[in-house]
């Protein structure tokens, strides 16, 4: 659909103005409320609910160094959107977007926030990337009593009434990812490294309790932190060549992954290299939204545990991604987060009809329990503390930036954003 | 009386455009505003400060500070960790069985507990004390302002390489923020600020409140802008921004000066951090890096570098309009804010307060001499006078 030829700043531009287009167009169909459900008994907080059309905010980065990330999942939430729409909308009533530009700033997005919530009375709000851009909403939401659906996978330590969260939170992340490690790839020593925020941080401290603890015979052998952005990472390169770990495990963030898997393999660490002296790279910090800018031939044959890759081999996945490719472009990718943004709406539309209103208070007392049968990573329940129980899986880089999916956990992993003993 | 009236008012022409400012602020916003976009007017003019110091210091002292958001954001951190703490320690007494409240080590901030900090760094100490931190959000800011202006003025650093040094200073306010997670909240910031000695920050009464508080002390700040001004001092500046070495001949000691100007400006800033905590009930280290520092330039810019009032009028102009564009055009509003600026610099080299100088009197001529057909000499009076402070170019 866009030319290789175009820009990404023009890119982003004619999508942002395909997007709005949409927006204007969406709520078409006008109808009397469903007689079922009249808006005086499913509104009763005065939230932006007509009878024929309920309005919802949609609050990322579209400018600003984030864009990019952020892209993937206001792309896949207004995917699920108009899919929702076409099956009928939520209690009969259409969803209008209202968007709204968090620009890469997190001050802008608190700001944004409260407008939503206050002034255009959003029943419900998708977005948020960062962590730091959902520490500033979340006194907005609580305050103003808003529901916010977060898609990122984050470091845990939070459960509010106000926020589902549709990503794993750290634990779901790294435990069964580090046992995998150890029991399929044996490895013994680990060298942690990071960008340095809370995320990572907070990660690498579970994944250290964690082997020192749990792991048999195991340790960690380094841990470095570098800053956001940070682009030099030769020294770093020597320090895990000498340390010689077993498993060097990654979660550099950002534009910063693009030297690092660049550097690693002019020192001439690559897949291929460490798998003949039985190393591995684990990473939980690179989708396929990251290798985009990285190039396969630079991660080629490192590992990544998420819980959702675009090469996932099941009916609802294959439905789904010809589906986002037809809508935003053959070319686009679709990472672990833009398909945690996928779920945001559908999610939030069963938890509405489950509690037949839109009140947020029912619709926080309802979420527990509520299930995605469709979801593209397979099945999805949201927990009692409103992160979502599911899977992980370790997939391995390909040459085309698609990763291969070689393990998954048996089970649901239950998410335990305070794990006891791990602080 | 009267001179005060002349010093601090600026005469006549000054008292109609500060009284305009006050029937704006005090009647009209308030009137015409609900409380969301009256909030959203107490951060815009929390940022005004930072434009009223900047005229001082560079429109009248021609010292150009890229790097004002390092005190305009020391201000405000020192008022966001007193805030931070009442919050921790309110939480603190509320928790309960609540995992998230229990969570936290009694009495310390949520940061503190996510960075394994189990005691209050003695850094943080001050903060407990509300008039302590009143003191340090002056103190800080213009100790350091005094410190970076006495080793550069000294030096007669000056200029292009000034204004880089400063901006140099606001990326390492950064860094230092950003890595010290564990004292600063990181990159996060000091967010879910509630209360301020016991006062909910948070509702509708108490942002009226400080909606006015803001107002007043930034008409405040304005007085005494004016009163430096229209001193022997203020002519000093003036003299100093357009001839440094007749003024060093003269006997002046132009680093002193300097100095002093940089200092006041700085606490003018840090008044506006602080207020804008209160405002918001937010900051982060995204607000003092070096892009806002140079959005507080272009405030004063737009507004007009000369003018006092001027800057006021830039800095909720441009401020809305970053708020309209970015409401309206999601995805475009950076270009349209680009396009503003342009405009404005292209036709208006002396901002808005230079266009109502310049088309404000050819205005009222057109208007009197229509009027004034009947009685020839009436217009002549009424011309506005210019504001003390442009007379200097």
């Amino acid at each position: 659909m866009l030319s290789r030829r175009i820009p990404q700043w023009l890119q982003g531009m004619l999508r942002g103005a395909a997007m709005a287009g949409l927006a204007a167009v969406l709520p078409l169909s006008a109808h009397a409320a469903d007689p079922k459900f009249p808006t005086a008994a499913v509104n009763t907080t005065g939230l932006a609910v007509t009878d024929d059309v309920v309005t919802v905010g949609q609050l990322h980065s579209v400018t600003g160094t984030m864009a990019l990330s952020e892209t993937g999942s206001v792309e896949a939430e207004r995917l699920a959107i108009t899919e929702i729409n076409k099956a009928g909308g939520v209690l009969g009533r259409q969803i209008k977007i209202v968007q709204e530009d968090g620009a890469s700033d997190w001050p802008t997005f608190a700001e944004k926030a409260k407008k939503l919530l206050v002034q255009d009375k959003a029943a419900a709000v998708f977005g948020c990337w960062t962590s730091a851009s959902r520490k500033a909403v979340l006194p907005v939401f609580e305050k103003e009593n808003g529901m916010l659906y977060y898609p990122t996978f984050y470091e845990g330590l939070e459960a509010s009434k106000n926020v589902i969260y549709t990503g794993q939170e750290a634990t779901q992340q790294i435990i069964w990812g580090l046992n995998w490690a150890n029991k399929e790839k044996g490895a013994k020593t680990f060298f942690l490294i990071g960008s340095d925020y809370i995320w990572p941080r907070t990660s690498n401290k579970i994944a250290r309790f964690h082997i020192e603890r749990y792991l048999k015979d195991c340790k960690v052998v380094g841990e470095e932190y570098y800053p956001l952005g940070y682009t030099e990472f030769q020294s770093l390169i020597n320090k895990v060549k000498l340390a010689k770990p077993n498993c060097i495990y990654s979660i550099i963030v950002g534009g910063s992954n693009v030297s690092w898997y660049k550097q690693l393999k002019a020192a001439g660490i690559t897949g291929e290299s460490l798998a003949k002296k039985k190393q591995i790279l684990l990473t939980i910090s690179t989708t396929e939204d990251e290798v985009r800018g990285i190039g396969g031939e630079n991660v080629a044959g490192f590992y990544a545990c998420m819980k959702y890759f675009q090469s996932l081999d099941n009916p609802n996945n294959k439905a789904f991604v010809p589906a986002f490719k037809a809508m935003w472009g053959k070319d686009s990718v679709i990472g672990d987060v833009s398909q945690a943004a996928y779920l945001g709406p559908w999610l939030w539309k069963a938890t509405v009809e489950k509690a037949g209103s839109f009140d947020i208070d029912k619709i926080a007392a309802a979420s527990e329990g509520v299930e995605f049968k469709g979801a593209p990573e397979g099945y999805v329940r949201i927990h009692k503390n409103h992160h979502l129980w599911s899977k992980a899986r370790i997939g391995e880089m390909k040459l085309d930036g698609q990763y291969n999916v070689i393990a998954e956990s048996p089970d649901l992993i239950e998410p335990n954003p305070f794990p006891k003993g791990y602080q | 009386m009267h001179t005060l009236y002349n010093r601090a008012l600026g005469g006549r022409s000054g008292t109609v455009g500060l009284a305009l400012l006050c029937v704006l602020l005090f009647l009209i916003f308030p009137l015409a505003l609900d409380n969301f976009r009256l909030n959203m007017m107490s951060k815009y003019l929390s940022y005004a400060f930072v434009a009223i110091g900047l005229v001082l210091c560079w429109g009248n002292g021609g010292i150009l500070s890229l790097g004002q958001g390092l005190f305009w954001g020391f201000g405000g951190y020192c008022m966001a960790a007193f805030l931070k703490l009442e919050a921790a320690r309110n939480i603190a007494a509320e928790s309960g069985s609540d995992q998230i409240r229990a969570l936290t080590t009694v009495g310390l901030p949520d940061f503190m507990d996510w960075n394994q900090i189990t005691s209050l760094p003695y850094i943080w100490y001050p903060f407990k004390s509300f008039s302590l931190t009143i003191l340090l959000v002056f103190v800080v800011p213009t100790l350091l302002a005094y410190i970076i202006g006495t080793a550069m003025f000294r030096r007669r650093v000056g200029g292009v390489y000034f204004a880089l040094i400063t901006q140099a200073l606001c990326w390492i306010m950064e860094i230092s923020f950003v890595t010290r997670q564990g004292w600063t909240g990181g990159i996060n910031g000091i967010t879910d600020l509630r209360t301020c000695l016991g006062w909910d920050i948070r509702t509708k009464s108490a942002q009226i409140i400080l909606y006015f508080l803001t107002c007043g002390l930034l008409i405040g700040c304005i007085l005494i802008g004016r009163f430096i001004l229209s001193s022997k001092l203020g002519r000093i500046l003036v003299a100093m921004r357009d001839g440094e070495d007749r003024v060093r001949f003269s006997g002046y000691s132009v680093s002193k000066l300097k100095t002093f100007i940089f200092c006041v400006a700085a606490a003018m800033s840090a008044l506006g951090g602080a207020l804008f905590a209160l405002n918001v009930g937010f900051m982060s280290p995204k607000l003092v890096t070096i892009e806002p520092s140079i959005y507080m330039v272009i405030f004063c810019a737009v507004g007009g570098r000369n003018s006092l009032i001027g800057a006021v009028y830039g800095a909720i102009l441009v401020s809305y309009g970053k708020t309209y564009f970015s409401e309206m055009f999601p995805n475009l509003w950076y270009f349209l804010m680009g396009g503003v600026f342009i405009l404005v610099t292209r036709f208006f080299p002396d901002g808005l307060a230079g266009a109502v100088d310049y088309l404000g009197p050819m205005l009222g001529r057109k208007l009197f001499s229509w009027i004034g057909r009947a009685q020839a000499n009436f217009p002549a009076a009424v011309v506005p006078i210019p504001v003390e402070a442009n007379e200097g170019r």
